[in-house]
């Protein structure tokens, strides 16, 4: 299926604003200006945006701790989310979660994750309110390939197809948990994981936005329509380090700027829609200008919003402190 | 005597038993690192850097990175202990201790007793606990009362570099279950550290500061800051007795009852929550069995009953901070009954 003009310059709007809020997140914590443990997803977002584009609020989805691509591409606010990063009131959280837990319940958005692998189970609660409802929503766990080796992921698998659940995996492997390579760490392939649960699998280029798009598409009607749940194994880079500070020096020598150069998710869609004169490149060029201000308002915002303070310490604890 | 951080004092210990035992093994996530990478072997050295090095030094055969998988990697640790290994695995922070608790406290806690006292289970999971790294809800918990309620485990919570040293090198030649709390907040604190092996010995107390007026009970990070308000009251002639308890698990009681008697104002400083807490455990303690040489009730400087928060400045007042303790030296010294 051909995708609209409008769908286009969303998509291309999406993977711009993630781009650009992680190249700025990176400055700020170079800059010293952000605390805590950041990990950027950078060079991931036709993942986040390829799945997200046919989610709505009753959709559910559940991250990990490089989140901010899914919850933007959920739908977050922006500014909420930068301010929630530097840690003030105004955050999404109140400040309370910062970069690791940014969530936004509203929005279908069940929270980054501090733990690898605490999202595949709680994706298939939601699929069960969603199947026991009949919202008809459908509810998808990222995974990195690093969280595709915990028990809670495997065991996911298996409830949701003993379950037949509008649930689905998707494993984003950028090549790396940490330091440590997935080529070392995953035994098997992830399609044959899927295949030994019973559930289609598909492996995709992560690069390739509209590749990402149609096998989401997919996996997405199935469930949607009471098929049960599937895999998807995603494979791409992420630019940055594991988490802000990290030197990288596990990767080859020229690794991530070829990738940059070559393999761009949002250079290559770029390209695409452009050569087959879907968009003009005025047009993206009008997008970038305008991420770029939004991305600069929101930092200025937050970087001028209160603290939280001493009041906020002890609330929201329980709902009901009787 | 040379100095060393905390960091190169856990280094240096596992170094040296690695050395004089060849059943001793290291595992965890990226504890090298680089694992099938095209890039830089031993690339981490686990993520604050503690065990880089030793991978170059003794081979991958005995410095194993693991998948993240902590269920299987930490059972397995227990299981490799309980037939013939000693194998020291690194729960990278605490907080995952959810992910794996079973094979920590159903299995390796329990083999001695259940077993009729037939299996020894001489496996360390060093961990990093505590609050000020900005690290939110999930990466920032000190859990060690959790631990330290399960009768089988011992667990140890160094307060600098010298007792880091001596106390894992007795866990690791303890043949019961360690579990071995780093406080993230001091890996780059430097104390005298002898270049030779030494093992402190669990369940005794060291007495860092000796004062008439207050006695203060603290663990790990909080030694620090007893000391530090000991020796800022000890300018206005308050003398503050610190003790630092080493481990929670085994306690020394006498210790902590002999200077609590002393004083008879006792003040406990754990960074956990307050609920059933090292904290509690102590001021029971002593009010069970010093109620008589009490002057005052036991003071308890703690955490909040919340989870940790981000902001740094819900965090600045989350954590027990010296100006706390301070307080709470006072205040116990206003008492009067
Ligand atoms: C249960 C648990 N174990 C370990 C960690 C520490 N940790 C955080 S991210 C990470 C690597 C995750 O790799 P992957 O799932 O591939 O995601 P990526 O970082 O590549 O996006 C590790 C080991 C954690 N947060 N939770």
């Amino acid at each position: 299926m051909q995708l609209s003009r409008d769908q286009l310059l969303h998509a291309y709007r999406q993977m711009r604003t993630i781009r650009a809020f992680e190249d700025r997140v990176h400055e700020e914590f170079s800059a010293g200006n952000i605390p805590g443990f950041v990990h950027l997803y950078a060079g991931e977002e036709a993942s986040a945006v390829g799945f997200c584009m046919h989610l709505e609020d009753r959709d559910h989805i559940a991250s990990t701790h490089r989140g901010h691509g899914h919850c933007i591409a959920k739908g977050c606010d922006v500014g909420a989310m930068m301010a929630e990063i530097f840690g003030k009131k105004e955050g999404l959280c109140g400040g309370k979660g910062g970069s690791m837990h940014i969530a936004d319940l509203e929005k279908g958005m069940m929270g980054a994750n501090g733990i690898v692998g605490g999202g595949p189970p709680l994706i298939c609660g939601a699929a069960l309110t969603a199947k026991t409802l009949g919202t008809g929503g459908v509810a998808i766990a990222f995974v990195g390939d690093g969280g595709s080796n915990q028990g809670t992921t495997l065991e996911s698998y298996n409830l949701a197809k003993v379950w037949n659940l509008p649930a689905i995996f998707v494993i984003e492997d950028n090549g790396y948990a940490e330091s440590t390579a997935s080529s070392w760490s995953v035994a098997g392939s992830q399609v044959g994981r899927a295949a030994g649960f019973g559930m289609p699998g598909y492996e995709v280029d992560g690069h390739d936005f509209f590749a990402v798009h149609a096998v989401a598409r997919e996996v997405i009607e199935r469930a949607r329509n009471g098929g049960g749940p599937s895999l998807v194994h995603v494979k791409f880079a992420r630019y940055y380090g594991h988490f802000e500070g990290d030197a990288m020096t596990y990767r080859g020598k020229d690794e991530v700027p070829r990738l940059m150069a070559e393999r761009d998710c949002i250079d290559l869609f770029r390209r695409r829609v452009t050569e087959a004169a879907l968009l003009e490149p005025s047009e993206l060029d009008a997008i970038d200008r305008e991420v770029a201000e939004l991305i600069d308002r929101a930092t200025a915002e937050a970087k001028a919003a209160p603290m939280p303070s001493e009041a906020d310490l002890l609330t929201d604890v329980y709902v009901s402190y009787h | 005597m040379p100095k060393k951080t905390y960091r190169q004092a856990i280094n240096e210990a596992l170094r040296q038993e690695m050395e004089r035992d060849p059943r001793v093994i290291l595992m965890g996530e990226d504890v090298a690192g680089g694992m099938g990478s095209p890039g830089e072997d031993d690339a981490w050295g686990g993520p604050l850097g503690v065990t880089k090095g030793l991978m170059p030094r003794f081979g991958r055969e005995r410095v194993l990175d693991t998948p993240i998988s902590e269920s299987a990697f930490i059972g397995a640790a227990v299981g490799a202990a309980a037939t013939g290994l000693r194998p020291v695995a690194e729960l990278m922070f605490v907080d995952f201790f959810g992910v794996c608790f079973d094979q920590i406290f159903n299995q390796a806690a329990k083999f001695r007793y259940m077993f009729g006292g037939k299996a020894v289970t001489p496996v360390v999971i060093r961990t990093m606990y505590g609050a000020g790294f900005r690290a939110a809800s999930q990466h920032s918990q000190c859990l060690y009362p959790i631990f330290t309620h399960i009768p089988g485990l011992k667990v140890a919570l160094p307060s600098n570099a010298y007792e880091a040293k001596g106390l894992l090198i007795q866990a690791i030649r303890d043949d019961d279950p360690v579990i071995f709390f780093e406080h993230k907040a001091m890996y780059d604190e430097e104390a005298e550290v002898p270049d030779e092996p030494y093992a402190i010995p669990f369940g005794e107390a060291n007495v860092t500061r000796e004062g008439d007026d207050v006695t203060v009970i603290a663990m790990g990070r909080m030694v620090n800051f007893a000391n530090q308000v000991a020796d800022k009251l000890a300018k206005e002639k308050i003398g503050v007795t610190v003790v630092d308890i080493r481990t929670t698990s085994p306690l020394d009681r006498e210790t902590i009852l002999e200077t609590a008697a002393e004083t008879g104002r006792v003040v406990v400083v754990d960074e956990s929550h307050p609920r059933c807490s090292m904290a509690t455990d102590i001021a029971a303690l002593v009010a069970q069995e010093r109620f008589a040489d009490l002057k005052a009730p036991v003071k308890m400087v703690t955490a909040p009953h919340a989870p940790v928060p981000f902001s740094p400045a819900l965090e600045d007042l989350y954590i027990p901070s010296p100006a706390k303790i301070e307080a709470a030296v006072r205040e116990v010294l206003a008492f009067q009954g």
